[in-house]
C-alpha cells in the first residue's frame, strides 16, 4: 500500500512536470499569435500597402534600409556611406565623388541615426538625414528618389555621434562630436587631453527649397564626449539638447575613468542666440578642410568640393549660448517630449531616468542660480531643473520615445526590455521583454510634435536563438509592439540589415505620393547622355575611349564595337532610354574591375573598362528586363596596342 | 523514514504546482508593472534559458554551477533576475556564499524570498552587481563602485584583500559576460 502511495506521488509529480512544460510552450506560442490576433495585426495582404515607412539604419553596414510597418517587409537598401555593387554606388563614375572626403575616397562608414525633415514640428517626408560616425559626415536622402543626394563632411569632429537630428522647421540638421580632439588638429601628447581637446557641435543649415546643406556654424565646447541630441519644440524651439559623458575629460581606460563623476551634463544650446551672435559678428572664421558632395538628378552626376573655412562660436566666451544641466551616470539618450517641455536623460549606468523641465531651466537661468561653471559655461543646479525621476525603472536605460498621448517608452539594454511610463507622474505603466539587448526604440513620428503612437519598434543587438542559425554571425533584429492599448503587445520579430541602430518612421501616404517613377529623358543633362539610338557613337581621345551607349528592351546600341586596343581606358556611358516605370537595365563587361551598372529609366551611368588582353569580349544586361533579356548582349573586339584597326560600332549590321 | 520520503514527494508536487502557476501567469500575459523586476511575466523566456554548451559560461551559469551559492541562485530566481545576468554585459557580480547569507539575522533570507518582498529582494541583489568587469587587482584603483541598485559602495584595500561594501573578495571567476567575485558577506544597501 505504501509503495502504491509512493508510486502515485511520483507519478503525479511527473505528470505535473510534463503538463507544466507543455503549458509553457503552448503559452509562449499562444501569446505570440493565436490568443491575441498578433498575426492579423501585422498581416498586409498581397498587393496591399503597409501603413508606415520605417527607415532603419544599418549601423556598420553604412546603409539605410527601408521597411514597411506593420509587416516588417524590406523594400530597399539605400546605399549611403558604403560602396554597393548592386546599385553601383561608389563604383560608377557618377557616384564616386559622393564618397570623397578630406581624407580622400572613404568607401565605408558607420551609419547611426536617421531623422526625417519637418515643417512646423510635423514630419513633411521630404528628406531623411543620417550621420556617418567614423569619418564624420552627414548625408541627405531624397524621398522622391530614395537616393542619397548630398553628403557633407564635418571638420573639427571625430566620431560624429549626436547626429543627425533636425529642428522643427528643418532650419538645421545638428551634429555633435563624440570624441573631442585638438581644434585645430595638432601634434600634442595624448595625456594633455584635459583643457586642450575640444568638442564641436555643428549646425548645418538646410535650404527649404532643395534641402541643400551648408555648414553654417560650429560651437566650440569643452572636451567632453557628446553622445546624443534632440531639438526643442514648441516652447523650447530654438534650443538644442546634447547628452555628454566623460566630463572627467579622461583619455584612457574610459570604462573606468569616464564614469567617476556621479553626474555628467545635458548641454542646452540656445541656437537662436547663436544666430544673434553671428549677426553681431561674434563668430570667428577658422581654417578647416571638409568635403561637400552633391548629386544632381538632372546631370545624374555628383560633384565634390573641398571647403576651407568654418564659422566658429566659442561657448566659453559667449554668455547665454550654452547651459549645463547635471544628469546622473553618463547619460546616453537625450529625448524631448512632443510638447517640448521635458528633456529625458537616460543615464546608461543608472537604474533611473532623469527628466528635466524646460520651464524650470528657463527660470533657473533667469534667477542666475548657478552651481559653478565648466570652462565659463554655467552649470545649473540639479534640483532646480529637475522635473521628476522614473525610479528603478529598469537596468541600463538608453533611449526614450513618446506616443503623443502622454506616455513615454524607454529601452533598457541590461534588463533587455521596453518600459512604458507616464509623463508628469513618472509612474511605470507596463514593461515588455526584448529579445535581446535592445538599443534604440522608434515610434513613427517620435521626434516631432505629433507622434503616430500606434507602434514602437525595438532594435535588438543580439538574437541568439530567435531565428534559424546562420553560423557564428546571426541576424540582428527589430521587434514590433502594438502600443495602441494600455499594455504593449509584441506582434512581430523581423531580421534587419547590419546593425539596426536607430530608426525614423513616417505614415506612408505622406511620402509615397511624391515618389518618382522615372527620370525624364528630355531633362537628362549628363554630358555623355544620348537621347536616341541615332546618337550612338564611340569617340577616341588618345587611349581614352568614350562609348555613348543606350539600352532599350532588348538590346544595347551599339552592340558590336571594334577598334579597341589593349591599354585603352574605355568608358561606357550608358543611357537607359526606357520611359516606363520599373524598367531598369544593367550592364557589365567581362573582366571589368568594378561593379555592374543598374540604370533607371532616363538615367545615364558610366563604368570604366581597361582591356588587358586581345580577343573578343562580351557584355550583357544584368537586370532581368524583359522576355528577351537573355538576348541583350554585345561584343567588343580588342586588338593589340599598336593596331591600326579604326574604331567602328554597329547594331544589327552583318 | 517512509514519512520523510512521502514528505519529499509532497514538497516536489507542491513546487511543481507552483511553477505551473507561474506559467499560467505567463500565458495570460499578466505583468506587474509596478515591480521593476526584469522581464516580468516571462520567467521561462529569454537568454537565461538558452542551452549553450559551447560558449564561455556567463555569470549566471557560474552561480548556478556553484554548490556554495544555492541561496544566491534561489534569490535570483525568486526575483526573476536571471535575464539581467546573461546579457552582453559586462557585468561584475559580487556573489555572497551560502555561509554569508547564513550570517544574516535568522529569518532574513526566508522573509526576502516571500513573493510580497520581491522588489526589496531585487533591489538588494542589484546592489551586488556593477556594470563593468574588473579583476581583484584592478579593483584596487577604485574608491567606490556604482551598483545597479543606483547606490554606490565603497572599495577598501586591506593588505592583499579587497573589500567591496564591507564584503571581502575570497575568490574570482571570469565569465563570458563579466566576472564573479565570491564575497564573504551580503552587501546591504543603505536605504
Amino acid at each position: 500500500m505504501k509503495k502504491i502511495i509512493h508510486f502515485i506521488t511520483a507519478f503525479a509529480f511527473f505528470a505535473m512536470l510534463l503538463s507544466c512544460g507543455k503549458n509553457s510552450q503552448n503559452g509562449t506560442k499562444k501569446q505570440g499569435a493565436l490568443s491575441s490576433n498578433a498575426a492579423e495585426k501585422v498581416y498586409v495582404a498581397p498587393g496591399e500597402y503597409d501603413e508606415f515607412y520605417a527607415f532603419i539604419s544599418g549601423g556598420f553596414s553604412g546603409q539605410l534600409a527601408v521597411y514597411g510597418l506593420p509587416s516588417g517587409r524590406l523594400f530597399k537598401v539605400i546605399p549611403v556611406f558604403s560602396q554597393d555593387a548592386e546599385k553601383a554606388w561608389g563604383y560608377n563614375e557618377e557616384t564616386k565623388p559622393m564618397l570623397n572626403t578630406s581624407h580622400g575616397f572613404v568607401p565605408w562608414d558607420d551609419l547611426h541615426h536617421p531623422d526625417i525633415s519637418q515643417t512646423n514640428g510635423l514630419l513633411d517626408g521630404r528628406w531623411v538625414f543620417v550621420n556617418g560616425n567614423n569619418t564624420p559626415r552627414i548625408a541627405k536622402i531624397d524621398l522622391t528618389t530614395f537616393e542619397t543626394t548630398e553628403i557633407i563632411e564635418l571638420p573639427n569632429s571625430a566620431g560624429n555621434h549626436s547626429s543627425s537630428f533636425v529642428t522643427e522647421n528643418t532650419e538645421y540638421v545638428v551634429a555633435g562630436t563624440r570624441f573631442s580632439v585638438p581644434i585645430p588638429q595638432k601634434d600634442i601628447p595624448i595625456k594633455d587631453y584635459k583643457g586642450n581637446f575640444k568638442g564641436a557641435l555643428s549646425f548645418i543649415a538646410i535650404d527649404p527649397e532643395d534641402g541643400g546643406m551648408d555648414l553654417k556654424f560650429q560651437i566650440m565646447m569643452p572636451g567632453f564626449d557628446y553622445d546624443l541630441a534632440h531639438p526643442g519644440r514648441g516652447a523650447s524651439h530654438g534650443w538644442f539638447f546634447f547628452s555628454t559623458y566623460n566630463t572627467e575629460e579622461a583619455s584612457t581606460l574610459m570604462e573606468v575613468n569616464a564614469s567617476q563623476n556621479d553626474k555628467d551634463f545635458i548641454a542646452a544650446v540656445n541656437w537662436k542666440k547663436a544666430e544673434e551672435y553671428i549677426s553681431a559678428g561674434k563668430g570667428k572664421k577658422m581654417p578647416a578642410q571638409y568635403a561637400h558632395n552633391v548629386y544632381n538628378d538632372q546631370t545624374h552626376m555628383a560633384t565634390s568640393t573641398i571647403k576651407d573655412e568654418v564659422l566658429m562660436l566659442d561657448a566659453s566666451e559667449l554668455p547665454g549660448l550654452v547651459y549645463l544641466l547635471p544628469t546622473p551616470k553618463s547619460p546616453h539618450g537625450c529625448d524631448v517630449d512632443p510638447s517640448g517641455q521635458y528633456i529625458v536623460g537616460s543615464g546608461k549606468l543608472s537604474a533611473n531616468l532623469t527628466v528635466h523641465s524646460f520651464q524650470k531651466m528657463l527660470a533657473a537661468i533667469e534667477a542666475k542660480n548657478f552651481d559653478g561653471e565648466a570652462y565659463g559655461i554655467p552649470i545649473l543646479k540639479f534640483d532646480d531643473v529637475l522635473a521628476g525621476v522614473v525610479d528603478q525603472a529598469g537596468l541600463g536605460p538608453l533611449h526614450t520615445e513618446f506616443d503623443g498621448k502622454g506616455n513615454a517608452y524607454t529601452s533598457f539594454f541590461i534588463s533587455s526590455e521596453v518600459v512604458k511610463w507616464k509623463l508628469g507622474t513618472w509612474e511605470v505603466l507596463d514593461r515588455q521583454p526584448c529579445y535581446y539587448s535592445v538599443g534604440h526604440l522608434m515610434i513613427p513620428g517620435g521626434n516631432s510634435r505629433e507622434p503616430f503612437g500606434q507602434y514602437v519598434v525595438a532594435m535588438n543587438k543580439i538574437t541568439k536563438d530567435r531565428y534559424l542559425p546562420t553560423g557564428p554571425e546571426v541576424t540582428q533584429s527589430a521587434q514590433l509592439y502594438d502600443i495602441s492599448g494600455d499594455k504593449m503587445e509584441l506582434l512581430l520579430d523581423f531580421p534587419t540589415v547590419g546593425e539596426p541602430h536607430y530608426a525614423a518612421g513616417i505614415r506612408a501616404d505622406i511620402v509615397m505620393k511624391n515618389s518618382r517613377k522615372i527620370f525624364k529623358l528630355e531633362e537628362n543633362d549628363h554630358p555623355f547622355a544620348i537621347k536616341s539610338e541615332s546618337e550612338t557613337k564611340v569617340v577616341r581621345d588618345g587611349n581614352v575611349v568614350h562609348v555613348y551607349m543606350s539600352t532599350i528592351r532588348s538590346h544595347f546600341s551599339p552592340d558590336n564595337i571594334e577598334g579597341i586596343k589593349v591599354g585603352d581606358k574605355v568608358y561606357f556611358h550608358v543611357t537607359n532610354l526606357e520611359q516606363d516605370y520599373d524598367v531598369p537595365h544593367g550592364i557589365s563587361m567581362i573582366g571589368a574591375n568594378t561593379s555592374e551598372l543598374l540604370i533607371m529609366p532616363g538615367q545615364t551611368e558610366t563604368f570604366l573598362w581597361e582591356p588587358k588582353e586581345v580577343g573578343v569580349w562580351p557584355f550583357y544586361c544584368t537586370d532581368f528586363c524583359s522576355a528577351l533579356h537573355q538576348e541583350m548582349q554585345g561584343y567588343v573586339r580588342v586588338s593589340p596596342a599598336g593596331s591600326a584597326l579604326p574604331l567602328s560600332w554597329s547594331l544589327g549590321e552583318d | 523514514m517512509k514519512t520523510i520520503v512521502k514528505l519529499i514527494g509532497v514538497i516536489f508536487c507542491f513546487s511543481a504546482m507552483l511553477s505551473c502557476k507561474n506559467n499560467a501567469a505567463t500565458e495570460t500575459g499578466d505583468t506587474n508593472a509596478d515591480a521593476p523586476s526584469e522581464n516580468a511575466g516571462t520567467q521561462d523566456l529569454g537568454q537565461a534559458f538558452l542551452k549553450d554548451d559551447e560558449a564561455t559560461p556567463n555569470v549566471l551559469d557560474i552561480a548556478v554551477g556553484s554548490p556554495d551559492h544555492t541561496t544566491l541562485v534561489a534569490a535570483v530566481q525568486a526575483a526573476n533576475l536571471e535575464n539581467a545576468l546573461v546579457n552582453a554585459g559586462p557585468l561584475m557580480v559580487f556573489a555572497p556564499t551560502n555561509a554569508a547569507f547564513d550570517k544574516l539575522p535568522e529569518g532574513t533570507v526566508e522573509n526576502l524570498l516571500k513573493p510580497e518582498n520581491k522588489d526589496q529582494l531585487a533591489f538588494i541583489l542589484k546592489h551586488h552587481v556593477t556594470p563593468g568587469k574588473y579583476d581583484k587587482e584592478f579593483l584596487k584603483k577604485f574608491k567606490t563602485l556604482g551598483q545597479a541598485s543606483n547606490e554606490n559602495v565603497p572599495v577598501e584595500v586591506k593588505g592583499d584583500d579587497v573589500y567591496v561594501g564591507g564584503a571581502k573578495i575570497i575568490a574570482s571567476i571570469p565569465a563570458g559576460n563579466g566576472i564573479v567575485h565570491v564575497v564573504d558577506a551580503v552587501i546591504l544597501p543603505s536605504n
